[in-house]
């Protein structure tokens, strides 16, 4: 047997995917289409908030969905119908989406012509935020039922997203959600957040997310 | 079960290093690991095995964990207290304006090999 050999590697286990997440971002920037990393709990609303900014924004942006899950394609086909260019990536089993995955789906998706394309990650508030995708924009969704001590229980999925949207503000009454509670306990985790109460039911704050969406895109072109 | 998607990540920069190197076998992988990384050292360790064991390089090699305490420090009184047991608050001031010092590592240290 060969001499054993010690080598310091000194590197973080997602070193690798930190690498090809940037250079991921670098091509996105070069050829001006904005990704947007959508987080949130399984049932939050995504799929319903997308399928009613496609409508909103569609005449304007020209607009890319990857949908990722475990299994199925109904989301694809969801927002397809709202006239969006989409395609369905699956996970098989894993909990998350990374960058090589990521890549894989844009390729697929075809984003020369694209201003913007949305990535639903799988719905889950641990594993997304540990894993950078290439998006230019973090963005989690809360839904008022889940609660407003959520940021105290994944602070993780809080401290890495640029925005937060809380979802179903029609129902907040029904669930005893507290927001200037939820906004305190953002705010302990991640100072510099935008957060946006909205209903894609009723329409409520809504024009403040596509105000923000065309602000990135815009910004992220320059 | 991110544990998975993270070995798969290990292996791959090991594969690498492991060629730079010109090694053929790695025996034994050292990784400094955080209290609050949220990372499952018994979790990482099934999923090492599985998947280790598909490298031509890895079969058979040994993750050794060594664990680091999560220590946060406190802005507001200057004094240091342990994450895991008090989390942003300090136990010493009652202050949030708290920051981790150490303990959210997952980093590849060393590895053994010929």
């Amino acid at each position: 047997m060969d001499r054993i050999k010690v080598i310091e590697v000194k590197e973080d286990v997602l070193a690798n995917n930190d690498r090809a997440a940037q250079a991921l971002r670098e091509r996105l920037h070069d050829q001006g289409t904005l990704l947007v990393n959508l987080m949130s709990s399984p049932g939050s609303g995504k799929t319903t908030l997308l399928s009613a900014t496609l409508d909103a924004l569609r005449d304007e942006l020209s607009i890319g969905v990857m949908e990722a899950d475990v299994d199925s394609d109904v989301d694809a086909y969801t927002v397809q119908g709202h006239g969006a260019k989409a395609v369905q990536l699956h996970t098989g089993g894993m909990c998350h989406l990374d960058a090589a995955m990521t890549e894989q789906g844009l390729r697929e998706l075809g984003t020369d012509e694209l201003d913007l394309v949305f990535l639903e990650n799988v719905g889950n508030l641990i594993c997304p935020a540990e894993f950078d995708t290439g998006a230019a924009k973090k963005v989690m969704i809360l839904s008022t039922p889940e609660g407003h001590d959520k940021p105290l229980k994944y602070p993780l999925m809080f401290e890495v997203s640029d925005l937060v949207i809380v979802s179903k503000m029609d129902v907040a009454p029904y669930f005893d959600f507290d927001l200037e509670q939820f906004e305190k306990n953002v705010r302990m985790r991640n100072p510099h957040a935008t957060i946006l109460p909205v209903s894609a039911k009723t329409g409520e704050g809504m024009d403040a997310w596509y105000e923000w969406l065309r602000e990135s895109v815009a910004s992220w072109k320059h | 079960m991110h544990e998975l998607g993270i070995v798969f990540h290990m292996i791959d920069t090991l594969e690498e290093v492991g060629r730079d190197n010109g090694l053929t076998s790695i025996a034994k992988v050292t990784l400094n690991l955080g209290e609050v990384s949220g990372v499952l050292p018994d979790y990482l360790l099934d999923c090492w095995r599985w998947a280790a064991d598909r490298s031509d390089l890895l079969r058979g090699a040994e993750l050794d964990i060594e664990k680091i305490d999560a220590v946060t420090v406190c802005n507001a009184c200057g004094r240091t207290y342990a994450t895991l047991a008090h989390g942003k608050t300090c136990p010493h001031c009652g202050s949030n304006d708290t920051v981790l010092l150490r303990g959210n590592e997952a980093e590849i240290d060393t590895i053994e090999g010929w």
